[in-house]
Parts: C-alpha cells; structure tokens; sequence
C-alpha cells in the first residue's frame, strides 16, 4: 500500500501537535492525569471526566490488531494500491485506533502483532500512522 | 407505557418502487405521505407534526423547512433526528413524546431517497475528510462495509461465529422475499450462494450486504382523540428507547451495540421483555447488523447469536424468532440507504394481520428496531416495542 498522496486530514489547533509528531515519526495519544485515562483520537477535553488539564504521550508505536477487514474495491482507491487492509489496532498503551496495516491480507489476523510507520501527505507538516507486522 | 395515554400508529405506507430514475426525491416523499395519510383516514390538513431528516439526499439540519414547503404543510412541531436508518425508529418514540404533551396529535414521519438512481456507488467518498472522526477514519479508506466486515470479524474471533451462520439471516429473508412481488431480490438463496458470493470486505460477502434501492415510506402517528375519529385498525406504541454508542475515547467494542440499552429501554418502557415478542424486525445493513442486534435486545446470550440464527429460528411463519418478512433491507428495499422505516412498516403489517399471508405470523407484539451509522465507529440504536389493539 503505498497510495501517495494520502487525503490530508484536517489540522486544526486540538490535533495539530498529532499530526506533526507524525510527521517527525512519533505517535501520540491524550492522558488525562485526573482521572487516569488514555484515549485516542485526541481531544482538548478528557471525555470522561472533562478536565482540561490532559497531556500528550508518546507511544511506544506497538501494538496488536483487534480487528480488521479486507477491502477488495473501493472506489476512490488506486488499483495498484488494493487491496486495503482496514483495521482497528489496539495499541501497549490501551487505546484503539482505526488506521490500516501494510500487509498481505494473508499475514494479518487479530492478534497480530504490529508497529506504527507513516506515510506522507501533500502537507509535509503531516503525517499519517499506519502500522505494519512486526515480530516481537 | 403503563399509566399513559395511549399513542398509536394509524398510517403506513412503503414506496412500492424500488428503482425511480423519472421522479424526484421530494416526489417521492410527497407519495408517501399521501399513502400514509390515505390508510389512516386522515388528509394533510389534519397533520400538525412533522418528523423527518437526510432530506433530500445530502446531510442537511433543514429537512423539515424543505418538507413543510414542499408538501404545503403547517405544523405545530418539528423534529429531524437524525442517525441515520434508526432516525425513523427513533422518530416513532419522539412522535408519541410529542403526542402525549399536547404539542401535536397527528403526527407524519417520512422518508424517501433516490441512491440507485442516482448512481451511487457503495464505498465512495474514502477520501472525503469533514468531521473531526473522519480525519481519524476516512483517511484510511473506512467505509460502512470496511467496518461492519470489522465487527463480524473481531465477533467470528470472540465467539466462533461462521460466515455460514451469518448466511442464515440472508437465507431466511430471502426466503420471505419470495412471497413479496416488490421486492428487489426475490429469489430465495442457499448458505452456499451466500458464502461462495464475491468476497466485498472480508468477511463479508456480497449476500451479506444489502441492496441498494430507491423509494421511501411514511408513517402516521395519532393520539387517543385522533384514534377515536378514524376507522382503521391502528397499533399501538407500547415502547421506546433509543442509544447513541460510540468509540469510546478508544475502548470501543465492535461485537456490542446501542441495542443493549435502546432494547432495554424500550422493554422497561412497555413492561415486556424479549420473551414476549412474536415477530421483530430487525435492521440489516448487513448480516452481521441483525446477528449483534438478537444478541443485544436479548433474544440470546451474548456470543450465541450464531447458534441461534441455525435451523430457521428467524424464519416466518414457524421459526422462534420469525423476522423482516417483507425480505428486509437483504432482500428488499433499503431505500436512501436507510432502513428503519421499513422496519416499523412491516411490524405494522404484522400486527393489522397484512403481511404476505404465506409469512403472516399470529402476532400480538412486535419489535421494530433500527442501527444507523456504524456499529464499528458511531451509531444510533432504536427501538420500538408495538402492540396490537385489544390484544
Ligand atoms: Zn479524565
């Protein structure tokens, strides 16, 4: 899967520090010290007990796919590019995010162990995580 | 809803067309609220509540500003809820709301769409970004079948679900589908035309998705008073309840859905419970839509659904759990990509003793329920529980 550009998702002041830690290789996710929890995708809020008071943390960028599905078609989607693995990957850290893994279908199952790499935008301030198998 | 007064669906009415390419979508919405207003006795002047939304065909918070114009109509009340297919379930609950304080007593719901016409192609749009999720989403090619091939999957892993189970709740629809002259597909089908259909998004099959078509329905909904007036068998609300479920800051469960606390709801609403319902409908976007749903409203422990759906449970007139007998969304009409107000059409026909009579059940209660959005990012859950009068 190597689609170039990727759609250039939406910057704006509560995720722009996502996105450019992507761009210099890094994955963050929100934690709140109140009330302990470590969620994805970031918000200015902890949306479980509202603080405002929530830091950035860097991931190890490791994790395992909790679920995942086969696109065959998508319209919109290079041919070349298909096909699309999309899954949810829980990451060490807890949380679940939806992103894709780089990967012949054949060799992804849940379970499967994976770890961020990313792929580059038309904004080069912007950096989109995907994850590809590892071994451990 | 024990100890409040009574609220009643007088009027339904399913858009026969499943292909409309010389009308508009408006037209459509008008034709069924004709129909609708036709089988409750009832003419528009008589409408003074409005309930509607995803008019017409783009996302737009005006549907009823553009409905009320369109049909000439004065209301007294308006509400566009929506989440997408459970929008018209959830408009059901929000109607009787709304009958039960005074602010309306005759109360339309409609809605209609056009997408087979228009072309649409499911699984466009990977690479429109417009909401704070999408950036977190659409950027890697999510779409409806990518994430509801993602809840069968993770329920396969968890439980040992099997894509030929899943293919059970085709089969039974098909089966109903045969006996309903407006359905799209009518043909029944086997397990092994379900499971040897082209692969869309593993695990996922072609005949596990449902159709896209055109069309529309509308509902009518009347208080005591109304009721009293008009000569139709009508059906009685006797419960509602309704869940928005999320991704939950990243702790989302894709194997569970909003049906654990709409049914609920709307169990405790009407003093009944799962045991108590002779005929569901059920919404089915997809295959593994219905089998997290029977879960989830209780018909079956959790992770069973697989097992239950084996042997014809769903199937009319002598399974356990007869279901979506007009065929559904699977077989049917899935019309604006929305299949909630066919879901409380056809528990209609049930009950008023309308349906195909080769799938016609002996029914007193009936649940209609609508999952709207994905059951693998957002979504809305609705549910209603309806009785027949004097039952
Ligand atoms: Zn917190």
């Amino acid at each position: 899967m190597t689609w170039e550009p990727r759609p250039v998702p939406e910057v704006n002041p509560e995720t722009e520090r996502y996105w450019q830690a992507a761009a210099s290789g890094d994955l963050l996710v929100r934690e709140c010290p109140d009330c302990g929890l470590v969620y994805h995708y970031p918000r200015s809020l902890c949306p479980d007990c509202f603080s405002e008071n929530v830091e950035w943390r860097e991931t190890t960028g490791r994790g395992e796919v909790y679920s995942y599905s086969t696109a065959r078609t998508m319209s919109g989607w290079p041919e070349d590019d298909l096909p699309l693995v999309v899954a949810y990957v829980e990451l060490d850290e807890g949380p679940r995010l939806m992103t894709n893994v780089d990967a012949d279908p054949e060799d992804v199952a849940v379970g499967t162990r994976v770890e961020v790499q990313f792929v580059d935008t038309e904004d080069e301030d912007v950096s989109i995580p995907v994850f590809a198998p590892v071994e451990d | 809803m024990a100890g409040r007064e009574p609220a009643y669906i007088a009027g339904a009415f399913e858009h026969p067309t499943r292909e409309a390419p010389n009308k508009s979508t408006m037209q459509l919405h008008a034709e069924v609220a004709k129909g609708a207003l036709a089988d409750a006795g009832l003419t528009k002047d008589d409408v003074n509540g409005l309930f509607t939304a995803g008019v017409p065909e783009y996302r737009s918070g005006l549907s009823p500003l553009v409905i009320a114009d369109y049909l000439g109509m004065d209301a007294s009340y308006v509400d566009t809820t929506d989440y997408g297919g459970s929008s018209y379930v959830a408009h059901v609950g929000h109607a009787v709301s709304a009958i039960r304080n005074g602010k309306c007593d005759v109360a339309l719901v409609t809605l209609a769409g056009r997408p087979r016409s228009r072309g649409q192609a499911t699984g466009s749009g990977a690479r429109e970004v417009r909401t704070v999720q999408d950036s977190f989403e659409r950027i890697y090619g999510a779409t409806n079948i990518t994430m509801y091939g993602m809840a069968a999957r993770r329920h396969m892993h968890e439980y040992g679900t099997t894509s030929e189970q899943l293919a059970e709740i085709r089969v039974a629809a098909s089966q109903h589908a045969q006996h309903n002259e407006h359905a799209m597909f009518q043909d029944p089908v086997t397990v092994a035309d379900v499971v040897e259909s082209r692969v869309v998004a593993d695990p996922l099959h072609l005949l596990d998705c449902c159709v896209i078509s055109d069309g529309g329905g509308a509902l009518v909904l009347v208080s005591e008073d109304v009721r009293e007036d008009i000569d139709r068998e009508a059906v009685e609300v006797l419960g509602h309840g309704e869940a928005p479920s999320h991704h939950d800051a990243g702790r989302i469960d894709v194997t569970r859905t909003g049906a654990e606390s709409s049914g609920e709801r709307a169990f405790a609403e009407a003093g009944l419970g799962p045991e108590d319902i002779d005929y569901a409908s059920i919404y089915d976007s997809f295959t593994i839509t219905v089998l997290e749903a029977i879960e989830d409203l209780g018909f079956c422990e959790k992770g069973e659904g697989g097992e239950f759906v084996e042997g014809g449970t769903l199937q009319a007139p002598d399974g356990d759990l007869p279901f979506n007998t007009d065929g559904g969304g699977l077989c049917s009409n899935h019309p604006a990509n929305r299949g909630g107000m066919t879901k409380v059409i056809e528990a209609v026909r049930q009950l008023r003793g309308e349906a195909n009579p080769e799938v016609q059940v002996d029914a007193d209660v009936a649940l209609a329920h609508g999952t709207g959005g994905s059951i693998a990012t957002r979504h809305g859950a609705a549910t209603v529980v309806l009785g027949r009068e004097g039952r």
